[in-house]
């Protein structure tokens, strides 16, 4: 600090002279500018002298301190500390005037008393910890069932009064959860199909079954792999976008500004969302299916010598509709699941930027654990209702 | 102003020089030219979008000048290598505070000191407590900034410009949002910090009750101008300045054609 005891920057030099005459007391006398460039050496020096030597009484001579900032007044602080941690004593003596003053005015004698840390803070047991835990749990789910009601209601005042529905958002948010996400659920579908045809090309091979990759590739795609991809893709593109959104909203009062002004936040930011999503997951999913089987095709024409007219039929023979609305279904489905997992993490956020990330990172973590779920309960329902 | 002859000798710690100042091809500011003194309390005035902001981002290095030039400590900002080093000499509290929300206010000033000094961890933690004890929050080491006032906010991110014992500090709008007593604390603590520490101080604010508070000598931004249309003291200034917009804001007037009262 520019001290009172001067206005210019001085040079890092403080010289530390020991005095051992007096025997079970040792005399340091520091001499210089005791400030932020000559503190760590000091604190060295210090640290060693009291490791190498052991006196129970210790009288430190300030006489020779020229200038002294606060990072002076925390090096003797730490003296002060040090010596008593090694139940010594410590005492200054011929104290300048302006280091008095500096000392007063940092109210050494408080500092010196044990505090606290910058790097630790209040640390509480293992018990307490997983009750903290588990009531938060609870508070979590209440909160994620009063917004799963908030939600439905919003949904149905939508249905009655569709005018209701902010229909140029809901339009934005096709654009950015279907158009958009389009070229990666289309590569990663084509990849897909095309690594599946691949790898059981090599075992259907064994019995001249090559056909019958065409049947895999479509039904397990149609049925299972389309939905799930396109989901986990939208999951991590967009539920982590409307969280963010959303959160971000919340933290700047946006939120309740849309509140107090008397617009229900449910059908304002929930609701274009939502239906936006699950109006465009079962195309996004159409069109996974149909790109997969293309990969898949091309693998079979190139790799399997099979036509293009057979790897057709076969794929048409294998799928009927049902297998694709029954593809769709889980689209809308995984749809609903992702946008409500996004907005409810985004009105959750609490804090600042910080929060906003893990209500991001949770967004997509849940939606697809309750992606995963879901899909496992419809599959087990298919196979009893399949008979 | 508040002593006539306090920085009579004093050297200029800022010097601009025919700055430009804008974002992308909009020009904000055009040719400035202005010192700033060792150790006195300068304030950047004006009204709303004259560009107070904007010259603060160009004074920190955070926006580059269009044309023109800004020395601290004779060194140009344009330097990237230069940059660094002033920014070291440069303690910055923004209009939030800027506090980082995930850490408590010790963790925020401590910050600083671990990332520039070789200090041991308790030697941190005794200048963490000097200087939140020096802006009147002792105590308050744990708490996180979502748990305290808007006032306190200012002045922990004060604890945290100053962690370093910069030459320079930088305010912006430091009275924003904030009650008229905090304000008023914010200003006295001001004044304390410029007079023990013989900080220099550079305050963009449109804070009246400030400014006749604090200042030693201001310079106004005009919007229209793009530049500034008044310099000196701001007594003075309300009283003798031949400007219609600086008597009109000085004086608190609405402009008639904007308030239908003409």
């Amino acid at each position: 600090m520019p001290s009172s005891l001067s206005s210019v920057t001085p040079p890092a030099r403080c010289r530390i002279q020991v005095n051992r005459d007096q025997p079970g007391s040792l005399f340091v006398a520091l001499a210089g500018h005791l400030d932020e460039l000559s503190a760590p050496q000091v604190i060295n020096d210090f640290v060693a002298l009291l490791n190498k030597e052991k006196v129970p009484q210790l009288f430190l001579d300030l006489a020779g301190v020229e200038y002294i900032d606060d990072f002076g007044v925390a090096v003797l602080v730490g003296f002060v500390t040090s010596v008593s941690a090694r139940n010594g004593r410590l005492r200054m003596e011929n104290i300048p005037e302006g280091v008095a003053e500096m000392l007063d005015r940092h109210r050494f004698n408080d500092l010196c008393q044990p505090e606290i840390t910058t790097t630790k803070r209040k640390r509480t047991d293992s018990i307490t910890n997983l009750g903290i835990f588990t009531l938060g749990a609870f508070s979590s789910l209440r909160h994620s069932l009063i917004f799963l009601g908030d939600t439905c209601l919003s949904l149905l005042r939508v249905c009655s009064h569709p005018r209701l529905l902010r229909g140029n958002d809901t339009l934005l948010f096709m654009k950015k959860v279907g158009v958009d996400a389009l070229p990666i659920v289309a590569l990663i579908s084509f990849l897909l199909g095309l690594i599946m045809a691949f790898m059981s090309s090599v075992q259907l091979a064994q019995f001249g079954a090559n056909i019958y990759v065409a049947s895999l590739v479509s039904l397990s795609m149609t049925r299972e792999l389309g939905p799930i991809m396109t989901a986990i893709l939208v999951a991590g593109r967009s539920g982590s976008a409307f969280a963010a959104e959303i959160g971000t909203m919340k933290i700047s009062e946006e939120v309740d500004a849309l509140f107090t002004m008397g617009i229900d936040p449910h059908v304002f930011l929930v609701m274009p969302r939502l239906i936006a999503t699950v109006l465009v997951m079962p195309l996004l999913t159409l069109f996974s299916d149909l790109f997969a089987i293309l990969g898949g095709l091309l693998v079979g024409v190139s790799m399997l010598d099979l036509t293009f007219n057979g790897y057709i039929a076969q794929t048409i023979s294998t799928l009927d509709l049902f297998d694709v609305f029954w593809g769709f279904g889980k689209a809308v489905i995984f749809a609903l699941l992702i946008s409500w997992t996004g907005c409810l993490r985004g009105f959750q956020v609490e804090g600042g930027a910080a929060g906003v990330g893990r209500a991001t990172t949770s967004a997509v973590v849940s939606s697809i654990f309750l992606i995963i779920l879901s899909d496992s309960l419809l599959v087990v329902m298919l196979r009893y209702w399949e008979g | 102003m508040r002593s006539d002859s306090k920085h009579a000798t004093a050297k200029p710690v800022i010097k601009v020089r025919d700055l430009v100042a804008g974002y992308g091809e909009e020009v904000i500011l055009k040719d400035l030219n202005f010192d700033v003194l060792e150790g006195e309390i300068f304030v950047i005035l004006g009204g709303s979008g004259c560009g107070k902001s904007t010259l603060l981002k160009h004074l920190i290095g955070l926006c580059p000048p269009m044309a023109g030039s800004i020395t601290i400590n004779d060194l140009a900002l344009t330097d990237e290598q230069n940059l660094q080093r002033v920014l070291r000499q440069c303690g910055i509290l923004f209009q939030s505070g800027a506090l980082f929300g995930s850490m408590t206010l010790a963790e925020n000033v401590a910050l600083p000191l671990q990332e520039y000094t070789d200090l041991p961890q308790t030697h941190i933690d005794t200048l963490v407590r000097m200087k939140l004890a020096l802006v009147n929050l002792a105590g308050y080491e744990h708490h996180l900034p979502a748990e305290i006032s808007g006032g306190m906010k200012k002045r922990a991110g004060l604890a945290r410009a100053m962690a370093l014992n910069p030459q320079i500090l930088f305010f912006d709008e430091p009275s924003a949002g904030l009650d008229p007593i905090s304000s008023a604390e914010l200003d006295q603590l001001i004044l304390h910090l410029n007079k023990t520490l013989g900080t220099t101080m550079i305050i963009v604010t449109h804070e009246l009750d400030s400014i006749y508070t604090v200042a030693d000598r201001i310079i106004m931004l005009d919007k229209r101008a793009k530049g500034i249309i008044a310099a000196g003291d701001p007594a003075h200034l309300r009283e003798n300045s031949q400007n219609s917009y600086v008597r009109q804001f000085f004086n608190r007037e609405p402009s008639p054609h904007k308030t239908g009262l003409e």
